[in-house]
Parts: C-alpha cells; structure tokens; sequence
C-alpha cells in the first residue's frame, strides 16, 4: 500500500505521512524518523542515567542506610531498656521476698507469744476447774453422807412403824440393828 | 493505507495509526536527526516525571517517609532486589543502567497513556536501541567476564552428546533472537493496545452518523475503551517489568555462562 | 480498493498470521494456569517464583508477538 499512495500528493512533511496528514503505512517503520527518534532516546537515557547514578540512587541508599542504622540503633536500645526493666522486676522480686520472709518470721513470733499466753491461761483455767470439782466433790460427798444418815433414819422410823402396825412391839434396839444389816447389803 | 470507510454516507474515520507519527514540535519542516520533535517533547517529560519521583520526591530524606519518597523507595527496593535475585549479587554494579532502563520505560509507558499523548516506547526504534544496548552490554560483559568460556554458554553440558551441535546451533539462534523479541515485544504491545483503543475511538460517533445501531454501538465502545484502558495500564507496568526483568536473565548469563 | 488481488492477498496473509497470537493467548494461559495450580499446591513457595512465570510469559508471549509482527508488516510493509 505504500507504493499506491507516493504520488506528489506528499509533499508535506516526509515520505510517511500523506497530504491529509495521516499516516502511510506504520509510522513505526519511517526510516526518515529512526535518527531522530534514536538521537532523542540516547540523549535522554544519559540524562536519566547521570542523575539517577549521580543523585537519585545514592541518595534513596543513603536514606535507606539511615534508617536501617536508626532501626538498630531503636533495637539496641529497646535491649539495654529491656535489661533495665528486667534488673529492676528482680529488685522488685527480691524485695517482695524478703518482705515476706519478714511477714512470716512476725507471724511465727506472734503465735509462739499467743501460744504462751494460751497455755498459761489454759493452765490457771485446769488449776480452777480442778480446785472446783474437788470442791464439788466434798460438797457431793457431804451430801451423799447426809443422804445416807436420812435413809437409815426413815429406815428405822418405817421399820419400826411396821412392827408396830404388825401387833408387835418394836424393840428400837433389834430394829437398829436390823437395818444396819439391811443397808449393808 | 486505507483508514477511511464510508459507512452510511457519512465517514465513520479510522486512523489508528496517526497517533505514532513523529512530527516537529515546532513549525512543519521535515524531521532531521536534531528536530525537536513530539519524541523530544515525550522524552524530557518522561526525564521529569523521574526527575520528580527520585529526585524531588526524595529531598526531604525523612527517616518517616512521606508518599513520594515510599514509591521511589519501593521503585529501588523493587529493580535492586529483582537484580541481585535473578542476575545475581555480582549484577550489582549493573543496577543503576537497569534502573534507567526501567524507569525511562515505566514512564514511558504510563505518560503515554495519557490522552492525545505520543507514547515513544511505541516505536520499534527506540525498543530497538534499549534492546541492541542490552544484547551488545550482556555480549561484552561475558566475554570480559569469561573470554572464551562465554561461549559455554551455547554448549550444553545437560544434553546427550550427538545433540549437543544441534542444540548449540539452536542456542545461538536464539541468543540473536533475543534483542528482536526483546524489543518488538514492548513496542509490539504498546502499539496494539493504543491502536485498539484508536479503532474503538473510531466506532464511538457513530451514533451521530446512524442513530439506528449507534446506539447499541456507542455505548459499547465506549465501555471497550474503558475496559481497553485498564487493561493497558496493567501492560504499561508489565511490559516495563518484563522488559527489566529479561535484562536481568540476560545478564545472569553473561556473569554466570554455565548451563 | 477493487480488483487488487495482491493488496487481497495481504489481507488474508495479515488475517492468518494473526491466528499465531492465539497460540501465544493459549501458551500464556498454559503458563499462569500451571503457576496458579502449582501455587495453591504449596502457597509459601509461589512468592519466590514469580519472577519466573513473569520470564515464562515473556517467553511465550514472544512467539506472538512474532505472529503479530508479520501480521503488521504484511499489512503496512509489503
């Protein structure tokens, strides 16, 4: 198609564009326009090469180096607060320990006080107690005595009524002695 | 070539083509080598797009940083480690003209994008040079790097050992293939995405010349070149990483010619 | 454009070479099909191999655009 569209009609700009200014053919194709396009294309991929090589590139390195150093340099001294937090967690430890190994002597001293203090109080409360059964039990034994006494009196008063609600005549003496041996067993 | 068609007797015009011509910026002569051309005019506003995001983008160097400074941080982090991973840590010293490369074609491909703009990396010749700079630097590094041992390359130890001339021969072929699919690839899709939009551009009016089937086609070109659009930007970015990543594979086997 | 037949025959060449790029649409398909299956197999080592699907497209991406080069210059250089 190139060959049927090279009339004079083109005189315009090159062999690759026809009068109306289309294009003939692919414009991809025009050896009239490569030189150019070539030329351009060198020119511009020095420039992007010199400041890309001379400014851009190191520059973005160096940023990056930079924060890479200030990252470690973050992490080394999160380490050392780290370390720091950890020394003063085993000081706070070691403080709770030893309050508490003083709690615990307090609380063992306080029970021995309170464990003395008991046992006397405990004691003198036996002595007391022990002094009142005695006392009970002679009281108990004075009564149980006196009850005993009762008993052979009604004894007697009865037996003797008995005898003499029998027809007989009640002979103290033989009663007395009657009873005696009743109450014996 | 045939871009006009009558269609119901007013034009519907096609000119897909129109928009890779390279004309003076400046006055209507012809184009020689010097010209100031759109092409110049693309070119140092790529320059100043880079310009922008590495250099001003940057210039605060804040340990914090701010949108400009992160995309470009991620622009190097992204080529540096694309580099060292794939060509190899010894690739290195190469990073800064594979940056270049990458971002001349990044934004090549993104401004180009825009409306009415002329996209350079459209045009076989400038694929041609950055694809024949690679081919001819991956070339003399390995024989810098290796002498004669660069041509192990095209021997491959792997292969039984009758097949092995055969599988040099197609080595080679291949080798010198490299910087035509290297180069025709970006140029290749950069134009068929702007032409396909161009043709789609060119259904648009028809609902001004038929109204009839306009329109249903109105509407549904329009919604092509959007979707055309998208997909085109995803290209942009991919060619641009293809492109990159391809010199780093050439370039590991120049540093490292053993199969 | 009537009665032309060599401009008829780049039409239809134009035409057939560009049934090429859908073996490039399939190959590229093949390849990020195999990919993402291989990937979902064992996420954790698909981030490293990206690259390497990106190179394998290339690749096979390349052969099309051959088709569509000769589709372009049988179109506009012949």
């Amino acid at each position: 198609m190139a060959s049927e569209t090279t009339d004079a009609a083109n005189a315009a700009a090159s062999a690759c564009v026809d009068a109306g200014g289309g294009a003939i053919g692919m414009p991809q194709l025009c050896a009239d326009w490569m030189g150019n396009q070539i030329f351009w294309l060198v020119v511009t991929l020095v420039v992007i090469f010199f400041i890309l090589s001379r400014v851009a590139l190191p520059r973005i390195a160096a940023i990056l180096a930079e924060r890479q150093g200030s990252i470690t340099n973050d992490l080394a001294a999160a380490e050392d607060l780290k370390v720091k937090a950890q020394d003063a967690e085993d000081a706070y430890n070691k403080a709770l320990a030893d309050a508490r190994a003083k709690a615990n002597e307090i609380i063992a001293a306080a029970k021995l006080d309170i464990k003395a203090d008991y046992d006397a109080a405990s004691a003198k409360a036996d002595a007391q107690i022990a002094e009142k059964t005695a006392e009970s039990e002679k009281a108990i034994a004075a009564i149980r005595a006196g009850a005993m006494e009762s008993v052979e009196a009604v004894a007697r008063d009865t037996a003797g009524e008995l005898v003499v609600a029998m027809g007989a005549k009640a002979d103290a003496a033989a009663i007395d002695k009657a009873v005696a041996a009743r109450l014996k067993g | 070539m045939a871009t006009d068609s009558k269609e119901g007797g007013q034009e519907l015009v096609f000119h897909p083509m129109d928009q890779f011509i390279v004309k003076p910026l400046f006055g209507d002569g012809p184009v020689g080598l010097f010209t100031v051309t759109n092409v110049t005019f693309w070119m140092v506003l790529t320059v100043l797009a880079i310009v922008a995001l590495l250099v001003l983008g940057t210039s605060s160097r804040a340990t914090i940083p701010g949108r400009a400074q992160s995309i470009a941080e991620l622009a190097y982090g992204f080529i540096r480690k694309m580099v060292a991973d794939v060509a190899g840590k010894d690739a290195l010293p190469y990073f800064p003209y594979i940056m270049t490369l990458f971002m001349f074609i990044v934004f090549s491909n993104f401004l180009g994008l825009l409306p009415g703009a002329f996209t350079t990396t459209s045009h076989i010749a400038v694929t041609a040079v950055l694809a024949m700079l690679v081919f001819v630097a991956v070339t003399v590094i390995g024989f810098v790097k290796h002498g004669t041992g660069f041509l192990g390359l095209f021997w491959v130890g792997a292969a039984p050992l009758p097949l092995r001339p055969i599988l040099a021969v197609i080595e080679v072929i291949s080798y010198f293939v490299r910087p035509v699919s290297h180069s025709i690839r970006l140029a290749g899709n950069m134009m068929a995405g702007h032409a396909v939009i161009k043709v789609f551009a060119a259904f648009a009016p028809l609902v001004l010349i038929s109204t009839g089937i306009g329109l249903v086609v109105t509407p549904l070109s329009i919604l092509a070149i959007t979707a055309i659009y998208a997909l085109e930007i995803l290209v942009a970015f991919i060619q641009a990483y293809v492109f990159t990543i391809l010199t780093c594979v050439y370039l590991k086997d120049a540093l490292h010619p053993a199969h | 454009m009537e009665g032309d037949i060599a401009q008829m025959g780049q039409f239809i060449g134009a035409g057939l070479a560009s049934v090429g790029m859908g073996g490039a649409a399939v190959g590229v398909g093949n390849v990020v099909g195999n990919f993402l299956s291989g990937a979902l197999r064992n996420p954790s080592a698909a981030a490293g191999q990206t690259a390497t699907m990106f190179i394998g497209i290339a690749f096979a991406e390349a052969l099309g655009i051959f088709s569509f080069l000769v589709a372009l210059l049988l179109m506009f250089a012949v």
